[in-house]
């Protein structure tokens, strides 16, 4: 472990890419305990759309909305909806994935058919359809972006797991007696780890991405509760008079997505040999 | 069994599973057609009055007699009636789809001029400045959201230039062409950045990856130049990966189409996909979103069967 680590921080683009996800995480925490420079919320009548300064670093709003504390929260927010997200689609992906290797010919022509329905459509038009049903909010988001990704994982876990499934280590369990609970999550699942690793990572990047841009159409977090993509929305009739309320947003959505696209791709060319010095 | 085989097979189980998947959604949008469609008036009717309603449009019918009515509908072209413009959803969406259409084409366009090119010239100066160069600037557009691109182009060019792209109309290409891609350009630009990015990316890595081999040094062996290796004997292989990440990317260039027209005010068939969710236009949802999935998979079929042409072992081995 320690030498992955140390490769890892070796990476180029892992150094930076872990460097953004830490200040990333470091603005979420500080917005989880309200520890922000002023209430994200709280209106300013008389500070409107002030530009930045020693008072407002990032500026005001329209409403006179101090725009870091507003930041702030906002990370907090796409932080916690892209890591539920993902994790409920790593864990049905995994499971669907891992159980249509196991169980083969049929269930896995069945389990993998539904994934290439859900593949069928454009990742952002098959959250629109969840939204069109259950109506806009954050829980929504969290299970429009699952479902959205889970299919991914399905896929990303079965390949691998059809070759693991034939090799002898697997055999010998079997003849020992384990349990199939026991094999699917010892023997397959442990092995697996690698590959889920750096799908999770580019996965909380396309999340991030995703909920930004419903978030952006107003269909995902709801006002007055800050998000990037709302406050970017919301900046567009005002850009003229008060460009850091584009600017600040675009530049934090930018860099959260490139801190889990750079952090993925140091995990696959470290874990995955054949991408060793040759992807970008 | 033969790859092109199973996958013309497995294209329309699909396709009936999304129509499946579709159908079942709308259905579970709490109320039913007649509250959408007279909404708090549905109130004041009698029971007769909803029994024939609900005759009507055939929802006292169980729910699998609803999905076979509604299909074969389907197969006759009928989506149904869309209540926001009291017109045949089909002919609302084959009138917003040219532009959509035109948009993506252009995007992948722009997207595959700009990243062939550039992936080419990073895998032949691999590891020097400029092929770092390039691979940053490639990561940093695939982490480059559309709508982010499309606010910054829509503030450069009214601050700088005092020029506000035309928004909110739109001259089909048979009326007037010049008229027509001038006006879709920056919406183009916009929704095809990130996809330049990935293309660099992918022809970098598959261009290194067949420089690598034998039948390349083979020719640089026989004296071949550094240009005909690079362009007649090795990009050719090297754009395999390219057309089919462009398959898969041209459908989410269709998806992508919902935000960039959302920002650019254009009136094409993403636009109508939110219009029809925030009007709550159940008919209209269905039908767009259907439409575009259908899109969806049928150009994925014809990047995949393109795929076999050009690479004849998938034919063999299967994938």
């Amino acid at each position: 472990m320690s030498k992955l680590a140390r490769a890892f921080l070796r990476h180029p683009s892992g150094r930076i890419g872990l460097a953004i996800i830490s200040l990333y995480l470091i603005a979420a925490l500080l917005g989880i305990v309200g520890l922000t420079p002023h209430d994200p919320l709280k209106l300013f009548a008389i500070d409107r759309l002030k530009p930045p300064s020693a008072t407002y670093w990032f500026g005001t709003d329209l409403l006179g909305r101090d725009t870091f504390s507003r930041l702030m929260v906002g990370i907090k927010q796409s932080m916690i909806i892209a890591f539920c997200s993902v994790g409920l689609a790593t864990l049905f992906g995994t499971v669907i994935g891992l159980l249509a290797a196991w169980w083969g010919t049929l269930w896995d022509g069945i389990l993998m058919r539904i994934m290439d329905v859900l593949l069928a459509f454009p990742a952002i038009l098959l959250a629109l359809l969840i939204i069109a049903i259950v109506g806009p909010g954050t829980s929504t988001s969290v299970a429009a972006i699952a479902i959205v990704y889970t299919p991914i994982f399905a896929r990303v876990v079965r390949g691998p797991a059809l070759s693991l499934k034939q090799r002898d280590f697997v055999d010998a369990a079997r003849t020992f007696g384990s349990s199939q609970p026991y094999i699917l999550s010892h023997h397959l699942l442990l092995n697996l780890v690698a590959p889920l690793a750096v799908q999770v990572t580019l996965a909380l990047a396309w999340a991030l991405l995703t909920e930004a841009g419903l978030s952006f159409l107003g269909l995902g977090t709801q006002p007055p509760t800050p998000s990037l993509g709302l406050m970017l929305a919301e900046s567009k009739n005002l850009m003229t008079q008060a460009p850091w309320l584009m600017i600040f947003p675009a530049l934090t959505i930018m860099l959260g997505i490139l801190g889990f696209n750079l952090t993925g791709d140091a995990l696959r060319d470290i874990l995955d040999p054949r991408t060793q010095r040759r992807e970008a | 069994m033969n790859y092109v085989v199973q996958r013309l097979l497995t294209f329309p189980l699909i396709l009936l599973g999304v129509s499946i998947l579709v159908f079942v959604s709308i259905r579970l949008v709490p109320g039913d057609a007649i509250t959408a469609m007279l909404g708090t008036e549905a109130g004041l009717l009698t029971p007769d009055q909803r029994a024939a309603l609900a005759a009507y449009f055939g929802i006292d019918q169980p729910i699998w007699s609803q999905y076979l009515r509604w299909l074969s509908g389907l197969f006759q072209g009928d989506l149904g009636i869309s209540s926001i413009y009291g017109k045949p959803v089909l002919s609302i969406i084959l009138e917003r789809f040219p532009l959509t259409l035109q948009l993506a084409l252009m995007s992948m366009l722009i997207s595959l001029s700009v990243g062939i090119p550039l992936g080419v010239f990073a895998a032949t100066r691999n590891e020097r400045p400029s092929d770092l160069i390039v691979r940053m600037l490639a990561m940093l557009g695939q982490s480059t959201p559309s709508f982010v691109i499309g606010v910054l182009i829509i503030y450069v060019l009214s601050v700088f230039f005092g020029f506000v792209p035309a928004m909110g109309t739109f001259t089909p290409l048979t009326v007037d062409p010049l008229a027509s891609v001038g006006q879709l350009i920056f919406p183009a630009i916009t929704l095809g950045f990130a996809f330049a990015a990935s293309v660099t990316r992918i022809s970098r890595s598959a261009m290194l990856d067949v420089l690598s081999d034998d039948y390349i040094r083979t020719a640089r062996s026989k004296g071949a130049s550094q240009r005909s290796v690079v362009w007649r004997h090795a990009l050719p292989n090297a754009l395999i990966p390219v057309v089919t990440l462009s398959g898969v990317e041209f459908g989410y260039l269709l998806g992508g189409a919902v935000i960039v027209e959302q920002i650019f005010a254009l009136p094409g068939l993403g636009r109508l996909v939110l219009d029809a969710i925030t009007q709550r236009d159940y008919a209209l949802v269905e039908g767009t979103v259907l439409f575009i999935a259908f899109n969806f998979l049928l150009v994925n079929l014809l990047v995949d069967l393109a795929y076999v042409a050009l690479d004849p072992r998938i034919r063999i081995g299967g994938r």
